[in-house]
Protein backbone atom coordinates (compact mmCIF):
# COMPACT_ATOMS: atom_id res chain seq x y z
CA UNK A 1 0.00 0.00 0.00
CA UNK A 2 2.96 2.33 0.49
CA UNK A 3 3.19 5.07 -2.04
CA UNK A 4 6.33 5.40 -4.15
CA UNK A 5 7.56 8.51 -2.34
CA UNK A 6 7.12 6.66 0.91
CA UNK A 7 9.47 3.68 1.03
CA UNK A 8 8.96 1.15 3.82
CA UNK A 9 10.55 1.71 7.22
CA UNK A 10 14.28 1.19 7.10
CA UNK A 11 14.65 2.47 3.54
CA UNK A 12 13.78 6.11 4.08
CA UNK A 13 16.48 8.80 3.93
CA UNK A 14 17.12 10.48 7.29
CA UNK A 15 15.86 14.00 8.02
CA UNK A 16 17.13 14.59 11.49
CA UNK A 17 19.22 12.83 14.06
CA UNK A 18 19.35 13.27 17.83
CA UNK A 19 22.54 11.77 19.19
CA UNK A 20 22.91 11.20 22.94
CA UNK A 21 21.03 14.34 23.84
CA UNK A 22 20.87 15.38 27.50
CA UNK A 23 18.92 18.32 28.81
CA UNK A 24 19.33 19.52 32.37
CA UNK A 25 17.50 22.50 33.87
CA UNK A 26 19.14 24.57 36.61
CA UNK A 27 21.88 21.99 36.85
CA UNK A 28 19.79 19.39 38.69
CA UNK A 29 16.48 18.65 36.91
CA UNK A 30 17.35 16.03 34.30
CA UNK A 31 14.56 16.50 31.76
CA UNK A 32 16.14 14.29 29.14
CA UNK A 33 18.85 11.69 29.45
CA UNK A 34 20.87 10.29 26.52
CA UNK A 35 18.08 10.50 23.98
CA UNK A 36 18.92 9.24 20.53
CA UNK A 37 16.42 9.25 17.71
CA UNK A 38 16.65 9.15 13.96
CA UNK A 39 13.79 10.73 12.09
CA UNK A 40 13.42 9.57 8.51
CA UNK A 41 11.58 11.17 5.66
CA UNK A 42 7.91 10.18 5.71
CA UNK A 43 8.01 8.86 9.29
CA UNK A 44 5.08 9.38 11.59
CA UNK A 45 6.70 9.09 15.01
CA UNK A 46 4.77 9.30 18.27
CA UNK A 47 6.47 10.20 21.51
CA UNK A 48 4.40 8.38 24.12
CA UNK A 49 4.93 8.72 27.85
CA UNK A 50 3.61 9.99 31.17
CA UNK A 51 3.72 13.74 31.74
CA UNK A 52 7.08 15.05 32.83
CA UNK A 53 9.08 12.52 30.81
CA UNK A 54 10.58 15.20 28.59
CA UNK A 55 8.42 14.95 25.47
CA UNK A 56 7.93 18.71 25.16
CA UNK A 57 11.57 19.27 26.04
CA UNK A 58 12.59 17.00 23.16
CA UNK A 59 10.41 18.97 20.73
CA UNK A 60 11.76 22.30 21.98
CA UNK A 61 15.30 21.06 21.45
CA UNK A 62 14.48 19.94 17.91
CA UNK A 63 12.79 23.29 17.23
CA UNK A 64 15.92 25.09 18.41
CA UNK A 65 14.00 26.88 21.16
CA UNK A 66 16.49 25.58 23.69
CA UNK A 67 19.92 24.05 23.44
CA UNK A 68 20.98 20.55 24.50
CA UNK A 69 23.17 20.31 27.60
CA UNK A 70 25.08 17.51 25.93
CA UNK A 71 24.89 15.60 22.65
CA UNK A 72 23.79 17.02 19.35
CA UNK A 73 20.92 17.41 16.97
CA UNK A 74 21.82 17.25 13.31
CA UNK A 75 19.69 17.97 10.28
CA UNK A 76 20.52 15.93 7.20
CA UNK A 77 22.10 18.34 4.73
CA UNK A 78 22.22 21.14 7.32
CA UNK A 79 19.56 23.51 8.57
CA UNK A 80 17.47 25.52 6.17
CA UNK A 81 14.69 28.05 6.04
CA UNK A 82 11.91 25.53 5.63
CA UNK A 83 12.70 22.94 8.25
CA UNK A 84 9.79 23.15 10.62
CA UNK A 85 6.08 23.47 11.17
CA UNK A 86 4.74 23.37 14.72
CA UNK A 87 1.37 22.65 16.30
CA UNK A 88 0.99 23.26 20.04
CA UNK A 89 -1.58 21.91 22.47
CA UNK A 90 -3.50 25.18 22.14
CA UNK A 91 -4.36 26.37 18.63
CA UNK A 92 -2.10 29.42 19.21
CA UNK A 93 -3.73 31.57 16.55
CA UNK A 94 -3.49 35.33 16.37
CA UNK A 95 -6.98 36.46 17.45
CA UNK A 96 -6.72 39.74 15.54
CA UNK A 97 -6.04 38.03 12.22
CA UNK A 98 -8.42 36.12 9.99
CA UNK A 99 -8.04 32.42 9.32
CA UNK A 100 -6.22 32.97 6.03
CA UNK A 101 -3.95 35.61 7.55
CA UNK A 102 -3.04 33.15 10.28
CA UNK A 103 -2.16 30.48 7.75
CA UNK A 104 -0.18 33.02 5.73
CA UNK A 105 2.07 33.76 8.75
CA UNK A 106 5.02 31.44 7.99
CA UNK A 107 5.23 32.87 4.46
CA UNK A 108 4.72 36.41 5.67
CA UNK A 109 7.63 36.13 8.09
CA UNK A 110 9.79 35.16 5.12
CA UNK A 111 8.73 38.34 3.40
CA UNK A 112 6.32 36.79 0.94
CA UNK A 113 3.27 38.90 0.13
CA UNK A 114 -0.16 37.31 0.41
CA UNK A 115 -0.87 37.50 -3.31
CA UNK A 116 2.22 35.41 -4.07
CA UNK A 117 1.22 32.52 -1.80
CA UNK A 118 -2.55 32.83 -1.84
CA UNK A 119 -2.95 29.54 -3.70
CA UNK A 120 -0.87 27.65 -1.14
CA UNK A 121 -2.82 29.18 1.73
CA UNK A 122 -6.17 28.31 0.18
CA UNK A 123 -5.02 24.81 -0.68
CA UNK A 124 -3.88 24.21 2.90
CA UNK A 125 -7.24 25.45 4.15
CA UNK A 126 -9.00 23.19 1.70
CA UNK A 127 -6.99 20.20 2.91
CA UNK A 128 -8.21 20.79 6.47
CA UNK A 129 -11.74 21.44 5.23
CA UNK A 130 -11.91 25.12 6.11
CA UNK A 131 -11.77 26.89 2.75
CA UNK A 132 -15.17 28.48 3.48
CA UNK A 133 -13.85 30.03 6.68
CA UNK A 134 -10.87 31.90 5.27
CA UNK A 135 -12.26 35.29 6.28
CA UNK A 136 -13.51 34.24 9.72
CA UNK A 137 -11.79 35.27 12.93
CA UNK A 138 -10.54 32.54 15.27
CA UNK A 139 -13.14 33.35 17.92
CA UNK A 140 -15.89 32.38 15.50
CA UNK A 141 -14.52 28.82 15.22
CA UNK A 142 -14.95 25.80 17.47
CA UNK A 143 -11.97 24.25 19.24
CA UNK A 144 -11.60 21.55 16.61
CA UNK A 145 -11.73 24.05 13.76
CA UNK A 146 -9.11 26.25 15.40
CA UNK A 147 -6.86 23.22 15.67
CA UNK A 148 -7.37 22.58 11.95
CA UNK A 149 -6.25 26.13 11.19
CA UNK A 150 -3.20 25.54 13.35
CA UNK A 151 -2.43 22.36 11.38
CA UNK A 152 -2.93 24.17 8.07
CA UNK A 153 -0.46 26.82 9.21
CA UNK A 154 2.11 24.18 10.17
CA UNK A 155 1.96 22.43 6.79
CA UNK A 156 1.36 25.33 4.42
CA UNK A 157 5.05 25.73 3.62
CA UNK A 158 5.50 21.93 3.26
CA UNK A 159 8.31 21.89 5.84
CA UNK A 160 10.75 19.02 6.22
CA UNK A 161 9.40 18.14 9.68
CA UNK A 162 6.20 18.90 11.55
CA UNK A 163 6.23 18.88 15.35
CA UNK A 164 2.94 18.37 17.18
CA UNK A 165 2.82 18.64 20.98
CA UNK A 166 -0.37 16.95 22.26
CA UNK A 167 -2.42 18.86 19.69
CA UNK A 168 -5.70 17.09 20.41
CA UNK A 169 -5.38 16.65 24.18
CA UNK A 170 -7.80 19.46 24.96
CA UNK A 171 -10.49 18.32 22.51
CA UNK A 172 -13.47 16.08 23.15
CA UNK A 173 -13.33 12.43 22.11
CA UNK A 174 -15.45 12.74 18.96
CA UNK A 175 -13.56 15.73 17.60
CA UNK A 176 -10.30 14.00 18.43
CA UNK A 177 -11.27 10.87 16.46
CA UNK A 178 -12.27 12.91 13.47
CA UNK A 179 -9.05 14.93 13.59
CA UNK A 180 -7.00 11.73 13.87
CA UNK A 181 -8.60 10.42 10.68
CA UNK A 182 -8.16 13.71 8.87
CA UNK A 183 -4.56 14.07 9.98
CA UNK A 184 -3.73 10.74 8.37
CA UNK A 185 -5.47 11.71 5.15
CA UNK A 186 -3.56 14.94 5.16
CA UNK A 187 -0.30 13.16 5.74
CA UNK A 188 -0.99 10.86 2.80
CA UNK A 189 -1.89 13.83 0.64
CA UNK A 190 1.27 15.84 1.24
CA UNK A 191 3.65 13.11 2.44
CA UNK A 192 5.02 15.04 5.42
CA UNK A 193 7.23 13.84 8.26
CA UNK A 194 5.72 14.17 11.73
CA UNK A 195 6.78 13.88 15.37
CA UNK A 196 3.61 13.68 17.40
CA UNK A 197 3.56 13.92 21.20
CA UNK A 198 0.71 12.22 23.01
CA UNK A 199 -0.10 10.33 26.14
CA UNK A 200 -2.89 8.37 24.51
CA UNK A 201 -1.93 4.81 23.59
CA UNK A 202 -4.83 4.50 21.12
CA UNK A 203 -3.97 7.72 19.33
CA UNK A 204 -0.32 6.76 18.99
CA UNK A 205 -1.07 3.31 17.57
CA UNK A 206 -3.65 4.60 15.14
CA UNK A 207 -1.48 7.38 13.78
CA UNK A 208 2.13 6.35 13.79
CA UNK A 209 4.45 3.87 12.21
CA UNK A 210 6.92 4.23 15.09
CA UNK A 211 6.04 4.76 18.74
CA UNK A 212 8.87 5.95 20.94
CA UNK A 213 7.92 5.15 24.55
CA UNK A 214 9.49 7.38 27.18
CA UNK A 215 9.83 7.24 30.97
CA UNK A 216 10.25 10.06 33.46
CA UNK A 217 12.85 10.96 36.09
CA UNK A 218 15.08 11.09 34.27
CA UNK A 219 13.27 11.53 30.95
CA UNK A 220 14.52 8.85 28.59
CA UNK A 221 13.51 6.52 25.78
CA UNK A 222 12.79 3.00 27.04
CA UNK A 223 11.36 1.26 23.99
CA UNK A 224 10.31 1.65 20.41
CA UNK A 225 7.16 -0.04 19.16
CA UNK A 226 6.84 -0.47 15.40
CA UNK A 227 3.35 -0.32 13.92
CA UNK A 228 3.65 -2.24 10.65
CA UNK A 229 0.04 -1.69 9.51
CA UNK A 230 -0.03 0.02 6.09
CA UNK A 231 -1.55 3.43 5.42
CA UNK A 232 -4.18 4.60 4.67
CA UNK A 233 -5.73 3.50 7.93
CA UNK A 234 -9.40 3.90 8.66
CA UNK A 235 -12.13 2.76 11.03
CA UNK A 236 -11.55 -0.80 9.90
CA UNK A 237 -8.01 -0.67 11.27
CA UNK A 238 -9.34 0.79 14.50
CA UNK A 239 -11.50 -2.25 15.10
CA UNK A 240 -9.01 -4.86 13.86
CA UNK A 241 -7.27 -7.51 15.96
CA UNK A 242 -3.88 -6.12 14.89
CA UNK A 243 -4.78 -2.76 16.31
CA UNK A 244 -5.89 -4.30 19.61
CA UNK A 245 -2.69 -6.31 19.89
CA UNK A 246 -0.52 -3.27 19.15
CA UNK A 247 -2.43 -1.22 21.71
CA UNK A 248 -1.75 -3.94 24.28
CA UNK A 249 1.93 -3.88 23.42
CA UNK A 250 2.21 -0.10 23.59
CA UNK A 251 0.15 -0.05 26.75
CA UNK A 252 2.45 -2.59 28.40
CA UNK A 253 5.45 -0.46 27.46
CA UNK A 254 3.76 2.61 28.88
CA UNK A 255 3.00 0.79 32.13
CA UNK A 256 6.59 -0.27 32.33
CA UNK A 257 7.56 3.36 31.83
CA UNK A 258 5.29 4.51 34.63
CA UNK A 259 5.89 1.55 36.95
CA UNK A 260 9.61 2.12 37.22
CA UNK A 261 9.25 5.09 39.45
CA UNK A 262 5.73 4.60 40.85
CA UNK B 1 -14.32 24.99 23.48
CA UNK B 2 -16.20 22.65 21.22
CA UNK B 3 -17.74 21.12 24.34
CA UNK B 4 -19.47 24.38 25.05
CA UNK B 5 -20.39 24.63 21.38
CA UNK B 6 -22.21 21.33 21.38
CA UNK B 7 -23.95 22.24 24.60
CA UNK B 8 -25.14 25.52 23.12
CA UNK B 9 -26.76 23.84 20.15
CA UNK B 10 -28.04 20.81 22.05
CA UNK B 11 -29.84 22.95 24.62
CA UNK B 12 -31.76 25.00 22.05
CA UNK B 13 -35.00 25.45 23.97
CA UNK B 14 -38.33 24.66 22.36
CA UNK B 15 -40.38 26.34 25.05
CA UNK B 16 -38.95 28.85 27.50
CA UNK B 17 -38.72 27.50 31.01
CA UNK B 18 -38.96 29.56 34.18
CA UNK B 19 -35.22 30.20 34.26
CA UNK B 20 -35.15 31.47 30.68
CA UNK B 21 -38.06 33.77 31.35
CA UNK B 22 -36.35 35.16 34.42
CA UNK B 23 -33.16 35.72 32.48
CA UNK B 24 -35.02 37.48 29.67
CA UNK B 25 -36.81 39.71 32.17
CA UNK B 26 -33.53 40.56 33.81
CA UNK B 27 -31.95 41.37 30.44
CA UNK B 28 -34.79 43.66 29.48
CA UNK B 29 -34.58 45.39 32.85
CA UNK B 30 -30.82 45.81 32.48
CA UNK B 31 -31.16 47.29 29.02
CA UNK B 32 -33.72 49.92 29.99
CA UNK B 33 -32.45 50.50 33.52
CA UNK B 34 -28.97 51.34 32.31
CA UNK B 35 -30.33 54.54 30.77
CA UNK B 36 -33.49 55.22 32.73
CA UNK B 37 -32.12 55.01 36.24
CA UNK B 38 -29.25 57.50 35.88
CA UNK B 39 -31.62 59.81 34.03
CA UNK B 40 -34.13 59.60 36.86
CA UNK B 41 -31.41 60.37 39.38
CA UNK B 42 -30.34 63.39 37.31
CA UNK B 43 -33.87 64.77 37.05
CA UNK B 44 -34.57 64.23 40.74
CA UNK B 45 -31.29 65.93 41.65
CA UNK B 46 -32.07 68.96 39.50
CA UNK B 47 -35.58 69.25 40.93
CA UNK B 48 -34.24 68.81 44.47
CA UNK B 49 -31.53 71.41 43.85
CA UNK B 50 -34.10 73.84 42.44
CA UNK B 51 -36.51 73.34 45.35
CA UNK B 52 -33.68 73.69 47.88
CA UNK B 53 -32.76 77.08 46.42
CA UNK B 54 -36.34 78.36 46.06
CA UNK B 55 -37.73 77.14 49.38
CA UNK B 56 -34.75 78.42 51.39
CA UNK B 57 -34.45 81.69 49.50
CA UNK B 58 -30.76 81.04 48.92
CA UNK B 59 -29.19 84.07 47.18
CA UNK B 60 -27.64 83.29 43.79
CA UNK B 61 -24.17 84.42 44.87
CA UNK B 62 -24.18 81.54 47.36
CA UNK B 63 -25.94 78.83 45.40
CA UNK B 64 -27.63 79.55 42.06
CA UNK B 65 -30.53 77.37 40.98
CA UNK B 66 -30.25 75.10 37.95
CA UNK B 67 -32.36 77.47 35.82
CA UNK B 68 -30.01 80.37 36.45
CA UNK B 69 -26.97 78.21 35.67
CA UNK B 70 -28.58 77.30 32.37
CA UNK B 71 -29.43 80.91 31.40
CA UNK B 72 -25.88 81.92 32.33
CA UNK B 73 -24.53 79.21 30.11
CA UNK B 74 -26.64 80.55 27.26
CA UNK B 75 -25.86 84.25 27.76
CA UNK B 76 -22.12 83.70 28.37
CA UNK B 77 -21.89 81.09 25.64
CA UNK B 78 -19.57 83.03 23.34
CA UNK B 79 -16.97 83.60 26.03
CA UNK B 80 -17.31 80.16 27.61
CA UNK B 81 -17.16 78.36 24.28
CA UNK B 82 -14.00 80.18 23.32
CA UNK B 83 -12.47 79.17 26.64
CA UNK B 84 -13.64 75.62 26.11
CA UNK B 85 -11.86 75.48 22.75
CA UNK B 86 -8.63 76.64 24.38
CA UNK B 87 -8.83 73.97 27.09
CA UNK B 88 -9.84 71.35 24.58
CA UNK B 89 -6.92 72.22 22.34
CA UNK B 90 -4.42 71.81 25.17
CA UNK B 91 -6.09 68.55 26.21
CA UNK B 92 -6.03 67.05 22.75
CA UNK B 93 -2.47 68.09 22.02
CA UNK B 94 -1.35 66.70 25.36
CA UNK B 95 -3.17 63.46 24.66
CA UNK B 96 -1.57 63.18 21.24
CA UNK B 97 1.91 63.74 22.67
CA UNK B 98 1.12 61.31 25.49
CA UNK B 99 0.22 58.65 22.94
CA UNK B 100 3.35 59.24 20.88
CA UNK B 101 5.61 59.50 23.92
CA UNK B 102 3.94 56.69 25.86
CA UNK B 103 3.85 54.19 23.02
CA UNK B 104 7.32 55.17 21.81
CA UNK B 105 8.82 54.75 25.26
CA UNK B 106 6.97 51.48 25.80
CA UNK B 107 8.35 50.09 22.54
CA UNK B 108 11.82 51.28 23.50
CA UNK B 109 11.47 49.61 26.92
CA UNK B 110 10.46 46.27 25.46
CA UNK B 111 13.20 46.39 22.83
CA UNK B 112 15.98 47.15 25.26
CA UNK B 113 16.18 45.89 28.85
CA UNK B 114 19.00 48.39 29.32
CA UNK B 115 16.81 51.39 28.53
CA UNK B 116 13.96 50.00 30.61
CA UNK B 117 16.08 49.38 33.69
CA UNK B 118 17.66 52.82 33.38
CA UNK B 119 14.56 54.94 32.85
CA UNK B 120 11.50 53.14 34.20
CA UNK B 121 12.07 54.33 37.80
CA UNK B 122 12.08 57.93 36.58
CA UNK B 123 8.85 57.49 34.69
CA UNK B 124 7.31 56.29 37.95
CA UNK B 125 8.76 59.21 39.91
CA UNK B 126 7.31 61.68 37.41
CA UNK B 127 3.97 59.98 37.76
CA UNK B 128 3.77 59.89 41.55
CA UNK B 129 4.87 63.50 42.05
CA UNK B 130 1.71 65.66 42.15
CA UNK B 131 1.41 67.85 39.08
CA UNK B 132 0.42 70.90 41.15
CA UNK B 133 3.82 70.68 42.80
CA UNK B 134 5.72 70.53 39.52
CA UNK B 135 3.62 73.01 37.52
CA UNK B 136 4.91 76.25 39.11
CA UNK B 137 8.46 75.24 38.29
CA UNK B 138 7.52 74.46 34.73
CA UNK B 139 6.03 77.92 34.31
CA UNK B 140 9.23 79.48 35.63
CA UNK B 141 11.42 77.78 33.06
CA UNK B 142 9.10 77.53 30.09
CA UNK B 143 8.37 80.86 28.42
CA UNK B 144 5.48 79.90 26.22
CA UNK B 145 2.27 79.59 28.21
CA UNK B 146 0.86 77.04 25.81
CA UNK B 147 4.02 74.93 25.96
CA UNK B 148 3.88 75.00 29.76
CA UNK B 149 0.24 73.95 29.86
CA UNK B 150 0.93 71.25 27.34
CA UNK B 151 3.81 69.93 29.34
CA UNK B 152 1.75 69.71 32.53
CA UNK B 153 -1.14 67.95 30.82
CA UNK B 154 1.29 65.58 29.12
CA UNK B 155 3.03 64.71 32.38
CA UNK B 156 -0.27 63.62 33.87
CA UNK B 157 -1.55 61.78 30.83
CA UNK B 158 1.39 59.84 29.51
CA UNK B 159 1.97 57.36 32.30
CA UNK B 160 -1.15 55.21 31.85
CA UNK B 161 -0.35 54.97 28.13
CA UNK B 162 3.23 53.98 28.90
CA UNK B 163 2.47 51.42 31.59
CA UNK B 164 -0.50 49.85 29.83
CA UNK B 165 1.29 49.61 26.51
CA UNK B 166 4.38 48.11 28.15
CA UNK B 167 2.17 45.54 29.85
CA UNK B 168 0.43 44.81 26.55
CA UNK B 169 3.65 44.44 24.57
CA UNK B 170 4.84 41.91 27.12
CA UNK B 171 1.57 40.00 27.20
CA UNK B 172 1.96 38.41 23.77
CA UNK B 173 1.18 34.69 23.91
CA UNK B 174 4.26 32.61 24.74
CA UNK B 175 3.55 29.91 22.19
CA UNK B 176 3.11 32.54 19.50
CA UNK B 177 6.44 34.06 20.47
CA UNK B 178 8.05 30.62 20.16
CA UNK B 179 6.39 30.20 16.79
CA UNK B 180 7.80 33.52 15.59
CA UNK B 181 11.25 32.41 16.77
CA UNK B 182 10.94 29.08 14.98
CA UNK B 183 10.01 30.88 11.78
CA UNK B 184 13.02 33.13 12.18
CA UNK B 185 11.05 36.36 12.57
CA UNK B 186 13.11 39.54 12.89
CA UNK B 187 12.72 41.85 15.87
CA UNK B 188 10.77 44.26 13.75
CA UNK B 189 8.42 41.52 12.48
CA UNK B 190 7.77 40.29 16.00
CA UNK B 191 7.01 43.84 17.08
CA UNK B 192 4.82 44.65 14.11
CA UNK B 193 2.89 41.41 13.74
CA UNK B 194 2.80 40.09 17.30
CA UNK B 195 3.61 42.51 20.08
CA UNK B 196 1.82 45.61 18.82
CA UNK B 197 -1.47 43.82 18.04
CA UNK B 198 -1.29 42.05 21.42
CA UNK B 199 -0.81 45.43 23.07
CA UNK B 200 -3.70 47.17 21.30
CA UNK B 201 -6.45 46.35 23.85
CA UNK B 202 -4.17 47.36 26.74
CA UNK B 203 -3.13 50.55 24.96
CA UNK B 204 -6.76 51.51 24.36
CA UNK B 205 -7.55 50.93 28.03
CA UNK B 206 -4.68 53.26 28.93
CA UNK B 207 -5.82 55.80 26.35
CA UNK B 208 -9.27 56.06 27.95
CA UNK B 209 -7.71 56.85 31.30
CA UNK B 210 -5.22 59.23 29.70
CA UNK B 211 -8.04 61.18 27.98
CA UNK B 212 -9.58 62.08 31.33
CA UNK B 213 -6.21 62.79 32.89
CA UNK B 214 -5.14 65.09 30.05
CA UNK B 215 -8.22 67.23 30.73
CA UNK B 216 -7.45 67.27 34.45
CA UNK B 217 -3.83 68.17 33.70
CA UNK B 218 -4.86 71.01 31.40
CA UNK B 219 -7.29 72.44 33.98
CA UNK B 220 -4.87 72.16 36.91
CA UNK B 221 -2.09 73.76 34.87
CA UNK B 222 -4.35 76.68 33.99
CA UNK B 223 -5.09 77.24 37.66
CA UNK B 224 -1.39 77.36 38.36
CA UNK B 225 -0.55 79.52 35.36
CA UNK B 226 -3.22 81.93 36.51
CA UNK B 227 -2.71 84.83 34.09
CA UNK B 228 -5.71 85.54 31.96
CA UNK B 229 -6.65 87.77 29.08
CA UNK B 230 -7.21 86.43 25.63
CA UNK B 231 -6.54 82.78 24.97
CA UNK B 232 -7.42 81.64 28.46
CA UNK B 233 -9.24 78.39 29.09
CA UNK B 234 -12.18 77.27 31.17
CA UNK B 235 -10.23 76.91 34.40
CA UNK B 236 -9.19 80.53 34.22
CA UNK B 237 -12.79 81.55 33.58
CA UNK B 238 -13.79 79.72 36.76
CA UNK B 239 -11.09 81.49 38.77
CA UNK B 240 -12.04 84.84 37.33
CA UNK B 241 -15.75 84.29 37.98
CA UNK B 242 -14.84 83.29 41.54
CA UNK B 243 -13.06 86.59 42.17
CA UNK B 244 -16.13 88.43 40.93
CA UNK B 245 -18.50 86.26 42.95
CA UNK B 246 -20.20 85.29 39.71
CA UNK B 247 -21.20 81.89 41.06
CA UNK B 248 -23.64 80.99 38.24
CA UNK B 249 -20.84 81.34 35.70
CA UNK B 250 -18.60 79.14 37.82
CA UNK B 251 -21.26 76.47 37.71
CA UNK B 252 -21.78 76.90 33.99
CA UNK B 253 -18.05 76.52 33.28
CA UNK B 254 -17.86 73.54 35.61
CA UNK B 255 -20.73 71.94 33.73
CA UNK B 256 -18.89 72.42 30.45
CA UNK B 257 -15.72 70.81 31.82
CA UNK B 258 -17.68 67.83 33.14
CA UNK B 259 -19.50 67.36 29.82
CA UNK B 260 -16.18 67.62 27.97
CA UNK B 261 -14.71 64.89 30.18
CA UNK B 262 -17.68 62.63 29.51
CA UNK B 263 -17.50 63.26 25.75
CA UNK B 264 -13.78 62.47 25.66
CA UNK B 265 -14.33 59.26 27.58
CA UNK B 266 -17.26 58.21 25.41
CA UNK B 267 -15.36 59.04 22.22
CA UNK B 268 -12.34 57.00 23.24
CA UNK B 269 -14.57 54.12 24.36
CA UNK B 270 -16.22 54.17 20.96
CA UNK B 271 -12.85 54.21 19.21
CA UNK B 272 -11.77 51.26 21.33
CA UNK B 273 -14.93 49.37 20.49
CA UNK B 274 -14.53 49.98 16.77
CA UNK B 275 -10.92 48.82 16.74
CA UNK B 276 -11.51 45.68 18.79
CA UNK B 277 -15.01 44.61 17.88
CA UNK B 278 -13.94 41.99 15.38
CA UNK B 279 -11.69 39.97 17.62
CA UNK B 280 -11.33 41.02 21.24
CA UNK B 281 -13.40 39.53 24.06
CA UNK B 282 -14.01 42.90 25.70
CA UNK B 283 -15.84 44.17 22.61
CA UNK B 284 -17.92 41.08 21.91
CA UNK B 285 -21.48 40.88 23.12
CA UNK B 286 -22.49 37.55 24.58
CA UNK B 287 -24.78 35.80 22.13
CA UNK B 288 -27.30 34.67 24.72
N1 LIG C 1 12.12 25.53 31.61
C1 LIG C 1 12.20 24.55 32.53
N2 LIG C 1 12.82 24.77 33.72
C2 LIG C 1 12.91 23.78 34.64
N3 LIG C 1 12.41 22.56 34.50
C3 LIG C 1 11.78 22.27 33.35
C4 LIG C 1 11.63 23.24 32.32
N4 LIG C 1 10.95 22.67 31.29
C5 LIG C 1 10.69 21.42 31.67
N5 LIG C 1 11.18 21.17 32.90
C6 LIG C 1 11.13 19.88 33.61
O1 LIG C 1 11.57 18.87 32.75
C7 LIG C 1 10.79 17.71 32.88
C8 LIG C 1 10.18 17.32 31.53
O2 LIG C 1 9.23 18.31 31.14
P1 LIG C 1 8.41 18.24 29.78
O3 LIG C 1 9.35 18.07 28.67
O4 LIG C 1 7.53 19.42 29.74
O5 LIG C 1 7.56 16.92 29.99
P2 LIG C 1 6.32 16.38 29.14
O6 LIG C 1 6.10 17.27 27.97
O7 LIG C 1 6.70 14.99 28.76
O8 LIG C 1 5.16 16.36 30.07
C9 LIG C 1 9.73 18.01 33.93
O9 LIG C 1 10.15 17.45 35.15
C10 LIG C 1 9.71 19.49 34.00
O10 LIG C 1 9.38 19.92 35.28
MG1 LIG D 1 4.34 18.47 27.43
Amino acid sequence: MSRPERPPLGQRPPVLEMIGVDKTFNGDVVALNAMSLTVNQGDFISLLGPSGCGKSTALRLIAGLSLPSRGKIAWAGGQGENDLGVVFQEPTLMPWATVSENVWLPFRLRGQPYAAVKDDVLEALKLVGLEKFQNAYPRELSGGMKMRVSIARAMVTKPRLILMDEPFAALDEITRFRLNNDLLKLKEAIGCTVIFVTHSVFESVFLSDRIVVMAARPGRVIREVIVPAPYPRDEEFRTSADYAALCREASAALHEAMGEHA
Amino acid sequence: MSLTDTRATAAEPVALDAEDLRRLRLQRFDKIGKWLLPLAVLILTIIGWDRLVVWNDIPHYILPGPGLVWTTLVTDWAMLFEALLVTLQITMMALAVAVIGGVGLAVLFTQSRLVEMSFYPYAVILQVTPIVAIAPLIFIYVDSRTAGLLMCAWLVAFFPVLSNTTLGLNSADHNLRDLFRIYGATRWQTLRYLRLPSALPYFLGGLRIAGGLALIGAVVAEYVAGTGGIGSGLAFRILEAGYRLNIPRMFAALLLIAVTGVVIFAGLSFLSHMLLRKWHESAIKRET
